[in-house]
């Protein structure tokens, strides 16, 4: 596949220079186990549960309160659920709404979602993939089910649902090649995503959609909200995790792509749907501190929710 | 009612343009003209049962087992969603995925039916049932395909769905909805421009329909990790679907088989390939896997029941440690657990079964090794591999003899290798059997394919009752010199 260089016509320093407008106001780590949706009992979710979970959901609170006095137009949002072999997809219609059943855990989640697209920024960031020379294509199916990570995501981190969204899907190019490969391509997508959003004029937050260290617990407690059996299922996950999460809180965004591929391999890690190099590079590759708002395992995969507040990094710049 | 069985096998391919665009490519339309022939073939049959193995549906937690009668949707694929929608609604047959599921756990797997109003049933069932079954008017079932299943799992998985076959009479069709080479291009092309992606998918392509031809399915299954590491997208549920056809078909390799179409789909490659079980009369000598009937693999994360704080053999006292019984764990109606004591020559593992008493697993003296009475309960869970001889009640349970002495002779093998021995320095056995009318043959059965191959000594003993509720223990002597 030939990628054709953006960031040449990029400052080094990441903004657009005919373009001053658009911009992220922060960058999230938000993974989408069904799990956080189902014991939080909304509306929209069939199944009732008893509660669980409670770090992780009350780590959603926190990022939820961070962002609330902060003005922005859109989500942008890349989920390891819609996986793709050919090429990048972005949904292409301006409503969705229909029934998400989790194949995986249909017991835990079968949630009604009702949800708009921003289709204009989704197109943009797809020209912009597209010219430089990325495989993509607009999903404009009205039939298509969206995802069951895209519903998590988007429920836990704006349950009010009143912010369009930018679906990106996951090309699976760890499967087909490598970490390496993937890390190549989803660099280049969080380059031209990140100057379609500067071009656009809008005030964006970007998702990545996934968990951690991602080997699952293979049997399901009879109660499913049971904490007393949630661990990380080895002592391994848990220091690749916190490792991670170390280079979050020390604004070392580039070793945590330096270690991507050491990373995916030994946690069996989410990062193979290629979203957190995506995010990364989406954010210019930050070296100002995250915020870690929470950690938790969900069946004994490792999951945090993180956010860069480029808002205040850029505050701070001024 | 007759003996049921497997009356034919079908690899199908899984992509939707067979069913929504066969017209735009020929390789497409010979695919789906070799459904619908497929299709014909079953109804000449008489088949009353589908039964589909999906590589599009993954699951984490055991096995699921589709039991909604009328599952109705409009499946749209991920990633050729331009090429249309599918609307499904098809004739499931409940009590037979239920039986299935129970059968399931009789053998020790994790499983569960599944039966949610807009479940999404995956891509390749959905285009599976829709050319093979057109008119719904053969009952079918889907099987889901676990991550993290090894061939032994997916093997007990048949062997259950094969006891509800034979249970009840059915006519099934065993169907395997799957690529063979699974890449595909990864940019979108013409479907003027499709081929198989490389040379090297092609010519394994033709290399496993060569087998399949000749009916060498059980060939196939033991290639299956080679074929995955040189033809496959690693992050999918490997060529796991030939171990479970393979195993539906008694793991033969004189079958009769016919290619009926070998095309690409988007670089993949898609096969419609008939396996008839009706023997060549050659080829069938060339199984020689270790057999299994009962799952016992870790399947037991979430189980904590039977785990304490263990004595650190670093650092052995000098004298056996007085430590206290513990509850059984909830799996097991018997006495309570002992960690095992302590003592010098002492030699234990938390690979075996806690003693239900202060005794050790084994102690070395000299360089004899002399174990304590070994059962078939597993490590962790202290479950009983092909289940208790009775309930808490005392009433009793039908089990299986084979699978409790192959638990047995597996804990043998762990106790002698964690005291640095070898399992053919296994010198004198001395087996307990419960029911020795019942259940000696099926333990000489086992002892044959495991410890028969050692060649110790051996008596054989009836005894009225086992502390625990099972139904065999060995007595071992070891030999640790050369």
């Amino acid at each position: 596949m030939q990628v054709n260089g953006a960031d040449d016509e990029l400052n080094p320093g990441g903004l657009h220079p005919f373009m001053g407008k658009g911009r992220i106001v922060a960058g999230c780590i938000a993974p989408h186990p069904p799990h956080l949706v189902y014991a939080e009992n909304p509306p929209q979710n069939e199944p009732v549960a008893e509660g669980g979970w409670e770090q992780l959901r009350w780590g959603y609170e926190r990022l939820r309160a961070s962002l609330a006095d902060k003005d922005y137009d859109a989500i942008v949002l890349l989920s390891p659920h819609w996986q793709t072999y050919v090429g990048t997809h972005f949904l292409g219609l301006p409503h969705f709404e229909g029934l998400s059943v989790d194949p995986i855990f249909p017991n835990l989640f079968r949630y009604h979602y009702d949800m708009n697209v921003d289709v204009d920024l989704a197109k943009a960031i797809h020209d912009e993939a597209e010219a430089a020379g990325l495989p993509v294509k607009m999903m404009e199916n009205p039939d298509f089910r969206v995802d069951y990570g895209t519903i998590t995501t988007g429920h836990l981190f704006n349950p009010d649902w009143d912010k369009p969204l930018v679906v990106i899907s996951s090309n699976r190019s760890t499967a087909y090649y490598s970490v390496e490969v993937m890390q190549e391509i989803m660099i280049e997508l969080g380059k031209v995503t990140r100057k379609a959003i500067e071009a656009s004029g809008k005030k964006v937050v970007v998702l990545a959609s996934n968990s951690l260290s991602h080997r699952h617990f293979t049997t399901e407690s009879e109660m499913p909200e049971d904490m007393s059996k949630e661990h990380i299922t080895s002592h391994a996950m848990h220091l690749w995790d916190m490792r991670m999460i170390d280079y979050m809180r020390s604004g070392q965004a580039q070793r945590i792509l330096d270690e991507m591929p050491e990373f995916t391999e030994q946690a069996i890690a989410e990062s193979d749907g290629g979203g957190l190099s995506w995010l990364l590079s989406t954010l210019d590759v930050p070296d100002y501190p995250a915020i870690l708002h929470g950690y938790g395992t969900i069946i004994g995969t490792g999951n945090a929710v993180v956010e860069w507040p480029c808002y205040a990094h850029e505050e701070e710049q001024a | 009612m007759s003996e049921g069985g497997v009356v034919a096998s079908f690899v199908v391919p899984v992509h939707p343009h067979t069913v929504l665009a066969p017209d735009m490519n020929p390789g497409w339309r010979a695919l789906r003209d070799a459904y619908d022939s497929a299709a014909q073939t079953i109804r000449d049959l008489e088949a009353d049962l589908l039964i589909i193995y999906s590589t599009t549906w993954p699951s984490i937690i055991g096995h699921q087992i589709q039991a909604d009668p009328n599952p109705e949707w409009v499946m749209v694929d991920h990633d050729f969603h331009d090429l249309g929608s599918i609307p499904y609604s098809f004739n499931i047959d409940a009590e037979f995925a239920h039986a299935w599921d129970d059968a399931n756990r009789n053998r020790g797997l994790q499983s569960r039916c599944v039966n949610y109003k807009g479940f999404p049933i995956d891509v390749g069932s959905v285009v599976a049932l829709t050319l093979l079954n057109p008119d719904n008017s053969i009952p079918a079932v889907i099987v889901s395909s676990n991550m993290y299943a090894n061939r032994t799992e997916t093997t007990v998985l048949a062997k259950s769905c094969l006891d509800v076959i034979k249970s009840q009479g059915r006519r099934a069709v065993a169907i395997t909805a799957m690529s063979l080479s699974n890449r595909m291009f990864t940019d979108f092309i013409e479907p003027a421009e499709d081929k198989i992606h490389s040379l090297k998918d092609d010519e394994w392509n033709l290399k496993i329909l060569e087998f399949l031809e000749q009916g060498r399915l059980e060939d196939v299954g033991q290639l299956s990790r080679t074929i995955h590491r040189q033809i496959r997208v690693q992050k999918v549920v490997a060529f796991k679907p030939m171990w479970w056809l393979s195993a539906m078909n008694g793991n033969r390799n004189d079958l009769t088989g016919n290619v009926l179409a070998y095309e690409a789909i988007h670089g993949a490659g898609g096969a419609v390939v008939h396996v008839d079980p009706t023997s060549t009369g050659v080829g069938d000598k060339e199984y020689d896997e270790d057999d299994v009937e009962y799952f016992h693999g870790e399947r037991g994360v979430l189980d904590t029941g039977a785990e304490t704080e263990e004595a650190n053999a670093d650092d052995p006292p000098d004298e056996p440690v007085g430590n206290a019984p513990q509850e059984p764990a909830p799996e097991v109606n018997g006495p309570a657990l002992w960690d095992p004591t302590q003592t010098e020559g002492s030699v234990n593992t938390d690979a075996a079964p806690k003693p239900v008493g202060a005794y050790p697993h084994a102690r070395r003296v000299g360089d004899m090794l002399y174990l304590s009475g070994v059962g078939p309960r597993q490590p962790g869970t202290n479950a009983i591999p092909g289940g208790p001889i009775h309930d808490e009640n005392g009433e009793p349970l039908n089990y299986d003899i084979k699978a409790q002495t192959h638990a047995v002779v597996e804990n043998v093998r762990r106790i002698v290798e964690e005291a640095g021995a070898r399992f053919d320095q296994v010198v004198d056995v001395t087996t307990f059997l419960v029911d020795m009318k019942r259940d000696f043959a099926g333990y000489n059965e086992v002892w044959a394919e495991t410890l028969g191959h050692v060649g110790p000594t051996r008596t054989t003993l009836a005894i009225d009752a086992l502390p625990t509720p099972i139904a065999v223990e060995m007595k071992v002597i070891v030999h640790l010199g050369e």
